[in-house]
């Protein structure tokens, strides 16, 4: 349990030490931000991907994709 | 001089005026149609015991639409419509009962619509919205609903947002041929329940002009039927049984995902979970994508993404069950072991359409190739054909 914490407590430290140097991006800015292969989400074309490995897998979640539903059973 | 001030108030407001506005109905913005064709083998198939054949094909396809309208409070309303269909033939399957075509079957299709709405409010940075789905397959139906809600910042820089999400499931209880009481009406199979319930958090961050991160946490709760009622499990003993497992099972996986525009070709997109449970399962994830742009309109992704997970402390192999243990699986998808995914993604998006069809705003083509320590092998080939009305 210790361990899981210590993994936890380093994503977030990670996050927060990441977000400090934060700016204040313009929308007329976001050029490269707006480009679709920067989009903070998985492509339409990996959802089958998704799929087989939360089924070969025992871990699923945290990837915006199904969280649930369906055997997954063969 | 009140009313004069109120006046030079509204005058540099910022709300748009909507006396003008005329009502618009939703129109249809966007189609997706998206394939895959999946092909596995192993030799560690649950339904065998964990020794056995593991060969499976899927044909999975989806068809997508996204309608949108904006109403005369210039909120953004947006429908999606989904309806998938899969096609799988399965090895191990046929092994439930390899004398008849009325088991799980050697091949089945999977039929799942669905359909979400979504209003996003650009003058205080709301969304709302919910979905609906449906699956069905010969042995499971499953019935789910949602609803979420987003709060980006004035600048959009930032978004939180959280959804909840409810699968309501059916299966239908078919053990293998052996384990049947023939005793009772054998054309007549139990169901049991299966029941997930989940929140998703995600929080969004522009950190400069060329990078953005998101944290994303997942509470994922299952009870009911979590076992697979025609895996079986050889004990010590040499007798057969079925697989069976707690009825209920908390997960916990929590991710960052990092793009960075690194240079004007190229681009990297990074990705790590860290995964745990109550069967004692703890995994990691770490994947990386790099599209480079060859051309404006072309891109090239090659992909890599390594797992690792620990066993699920009901899990051991053929034999190796003691028949005093109150649960057991040798479904080696709970079993320790690590995988690699490598592959690459074509992306092509010209200017005025790919054939110079205007309609056909993008073709993507993705192939990867799965490995898992546990000698499974899989490759997958994805295309995705998307539409601009």
């Amino acid at each position: 349990m210790s361990r899981t914490r210590t993994v936890f407590a380093c994503m977030l430290l990670c996050f927060a030490l990441a977000t400090t140097g934060c700016r204040s991006v313009k929308e007329y800015q976001k050029m490269y931000l707006n480009d679709s292969e920067m989009e903070l989400s998985a492509r339409k074309a990996e959802k089958f991907e998704n799929n087989f490995q939360s089924y070969r897998e025992g871990a699923a979640g945290a990837n915006g994709g199904k969280t649930g539903g369906g055997c997954g059973c063969n | 001089m009140i009313a004069l001030f109120v006046n030079m108030l509204s005058a540099f407001s910022q709300q748009a005026d909507t006396s003008q506005y005329k009502s618009k109905k939703l129109k249809l913005d966007e189609i997706n149609l998206v394939s895959s064709y999946y092909h596995q083998d192993g030799n560690n198939s649950a339904v065998t015991g964990g020794l056995g054949t593991e060969k499976l094909t899927d044909f999975s396809n989806t068809l997508d639409l996204k309608l949108l309208r904006t109403d005369k409070y210039l909120r953004e309303h947006t429908l999606n419509l989904e309806i998938g269909l899969d096609h799988y033939t399965s090895a191990s399957s046929d092994s439930i009962d390899p004398h008849t075509l009325s088991s799980a079957s050697s091949s089945d299709t999977r039929f799942y619509p669905s359909a979400s709405y979504s209003i996003r409010n650009p003058s205080n940075g709301f969304t709302y919205g919910g979905n609906l789905s449906f699956s069905a397959e010969f042995d499971y139906t499953s019935v789910g609903a949602g609803i979420q809600v987003a709060k980006a910042s004035k600048d959009n820089n930032r978004e939180f947002s959280a959804h909840l999400q409810a699968y309501i499931d059916t299966w239908t209880v078919i053990l293998p041929v052996e384990l049947r009481d023939y005793s009772q009406d054998s054309r007549k199979y139990g169901s049991k329940p299966r029941n997930s319930y989940s929140g998703s958090f995600t929080y969004s961050q522009v950190i400069n002009q060329k990078l953005q991160l998101s944290l994303l946490l997942d509470l994922i709760s299952q009870n009911g039927l979590l076992s697979t009622p025609f895996h079986r499990v050889y004990l010590t003993d040499k007798t057969v049984t079925t697989e069976k497992l707690p009825d209920s099972r908390f997960k916990l996986p929590v991710a960052i995902r990092a793009n960075y525009f690194m240079t004007d070709r190229l681009i990297v997109r990074s990705y790590y979970r860290f995964y745990t449970d109550n069967w004692g399962m703890k995994a990691h994830t770490f994947n990386l994508e790099l599209p480079i742009k060859l051309t404006p309109y072309f891109s090239l992704t090659p992909f890599y993404r390594y797992y690792q997970q620990t066993a699920a402390k009901y899990f051991a192999g053929k034999f190796e069950h003691e028949a005093s243990d109150v649960y057991h699986t040798s479904d080696y998808d709970l079993s320790k072991f690590h995988s690699h995914f490598e592959g690459i993604g074509f992306r092509y998006l010209p200017e005025h359409g790919v054939f110079n069809w205007k309609l056909l705003n993008t073709l993507e083509l993705r192939y990867g190739h799965y490995s898992r320590s546990t000698g499974l092998q899989s490759d997958i080939v994805t295309i995705n054909a998307k539409f601009k009305i």
